[in-house]
């Protein structure tokens, strides 16, 4: 088979790969950008919105699109209320403290774990792909058929989604009044209480919309990787490994960390292995941290 | 109008504020005078509600503003100029008057009575607050705390580092406010700008309120001055 094609397929499933991370890491960055509070438990928003998208897709059954769009609307929704909830109950009686967040939200990754597993039991699900239409690779297309060289319509469909949320998320914080009103927040917290900004209910906005930003991303992915209770903890090390690269709270960072790990994931688990692409990662990491430890594009700590 | 009766404030463990009192009248400049570290700033602090005060009241118009959450009190109508202008730096200017706009609802009318105080502004719209230079920066630390359209006005050296021209501009706008009323509670190390300005002036040492004059008397007998600031 040419290189060609074969870069060309690699490339569009890192796109997916990095268009989900994007997401995923953007809501983990979004919470510490403005709290200050590392969030363990991330992944594990984002376990539940894969298992809750599998429970109302199965719930709904009848054509797939039904279950997929109920479960795009309920599991961000469930899941961001739930992260709300733990930022009221446990978070704000810690006063985001961020030693003391780290442990309890550790705490908070393995209550929703083993809660899950009580709840939705320890099989992986599958959901099915609201649609789901074999595109060749046009460029190729005839000669190389069987060799398998194709996408699907779904997964270009979560590029674009991926893409819509994010600009939607931006358009959110920098179009907005609650957009304002978090990074008043974000850049002094002291001065936005000065001018009558509720810091306490911003956080727990914020929680919970960093959590259902990671939900939202699983119900897109969950057609393509299925759910499983400990599905958490991959999206957790890379929305980190894509955090620090890309400096923590820096929304064109995330972005850009994403893309590239997201990419280098999907090109070098093709020509190599997926082992090669993590360790790959991890070096990048540890050389971003030794050589500039506020990321690529984060603002020096004040 | 703006009462604080007795009040003790703690940094942990360490006292910083003991038994305070002190009032402000609407069109009434009160000036707090004291060597650095002496609770001045800690004092506005505490009537922010940025510092919690452990015993005794902070009143606004009758109303007990020291046990109320501190994003509730800038809405009661106090106006807040921090410190180092505590500007949020990231932002435009216009996102900065926007914050202090949202503090009570304020709109269109407020804005541009803010922005015709102070004209360079206008110019300056749409850059980050980080980019303006050091008077620029005060008169939007200013124009933030105005856009809430306070009934009373906490300014934590609004002079400090800045050329004789802003100093003078600010000090226009702070007696302008005083004619429309507003009580302003004014921490300053300038003296000349405190005598000129001040109706009142109190003060500070190791958190205890020593002393208090009317700024005519200091004027001929500067020894107050002397004694807890030292020049």
């Amino acid at each position: 088979m040419d290189l060609g094609p074969q870069i060309v397929l690699a490339s569009l499933d890192g796109a997916v790969t990095a268009a989900v991370l994007a997401l995923t890491a953007l809501g983990l960055s979004l919470v510490f950008g403005v709290m200050r509070v590392v969030n363990v438990a991330h992944g594990e928003f984002f376990m539940l919105g894969a298992m809750i998208a599998w429970f109302v897709a199965s719930a709904i059954g009848g054509h797939p699109a039904l279950g997929f769009v109920a479960a795009l609307v309920i599991a961000p929704l469930l899941v961001g209320g739930l992260a709300a909830s733990a930022d009221w109950l446990i978070i704000k009686r810690l006063d985001y403290e961020p030693e003391a967040t780290i442990v309890a939200t550790i705490g908070l990754l393995y209550i929703l774990q083993q809660g899950a597993l009580i709840t939705f039991g320890p099989v992986a699900q599958a959901v099915e792909a609201p649609f789901n239409h074999r595109i060749e690779i046009p460029w190729f297309e005839g000669s190389n058929v069987g060799w398998g060289l194709f996408t699907t319509s779904y997964k270009l469909f979560v590029i674009g989604a991926a893409l819509t949320i994010l600009l939607g998320v931006w358009l959110l914080l920098s179009r907005t009044k609650t957009g304002l009103l978090m990074r008043a927040t974000q850049l002094d917290r002291e001065t936005a209480q000065a001018f009558g900004i509720p810091v306490e209910k911003v956080y727990a906005l914020t929680f919970g919309f960093g959590a259902a930003i990671a939900a939202l991303a699983a119900v897109l992915i969950v057609p393509i990787q299925q759910a499983d209770y400990l599905m958490g903890g991959d999206p957790l090390l890379l929305s980190f490994i894509v955090v620090i690269i890309g400096g923590l709270g820096s929304l064109r960072g995330t972005l850009i960390a994403a893309l590239l790990i997201g990419m280098s994931d999907g090109i070098i688990s093709v020509f190599f292995t997926p082992t090669l692409a993590k360790i790959i990662a991890t070096l990048v990491v540890a050389m971003v941290l030794v050589f500039r430890p506020q990321g690529l594009f984060g603002a020096k700590a004040q | 109008m703006l009462n604080v009766t007795g009040i003790d404030c703690f940094y942990g463990d360490v006292q910083v504020l003991r038994d305070l009192s002190l009032s402000v009248q609407r069109g009434e400049i009160l000036c707090l005078l004291g060597r650095n570290g002496a609770g001045k700033t800690t004092t506005l602090k505490a009537i922010m509600g940025l510092v919690p005060v452990r015993s005794g009241t902070i009143t606004l118009d009758g109303e007990t503003i020291s046990t109320l959450p501190a994003h509730a009190v800038p809405k009661r109508g106090i106006g807040y100029v921090p410190q180092g202008r505590r500007l949020f730096a990231e932002m435009t200017v216009a996102e900065n008057i926007e914050v202090g706009l949202q503090t009570r609802g304020k709109g269109e009318k407020t804005r541009e009575k803010v922005l015709t105080l102070f004209p360079r502004l206008r110019d300056r719209y749409r850059q980050r607050a980080e980019t303006l230079s050091g008077g620029e920066q005060q008169m939007l630390a200013m124009a933030r705390a105005l856009a809430v359209e306070p009934d009373a006005l906490l300014l934590d050296e609004p002079t400090e580092g800045l050329q004789p021209s802003m100093i003078s501009l600010i000090r226009d706008v702070v007696s302008g406010l005083k004619d429309q009323n507003v009580a302003i509670v004014l921490v300053e190390q300038r003296i000349d700008t405190v005598l000129s300005l001040a109706d009142r002036v109190v003060f500070i040492e190791n958190g205890v309120l020593r002393d208090e004059a009317h700024a005519a008397d200091l004027k001929n007998n500067p020894d107050l001055i002397r004694k807890y600031v030292g020049v």
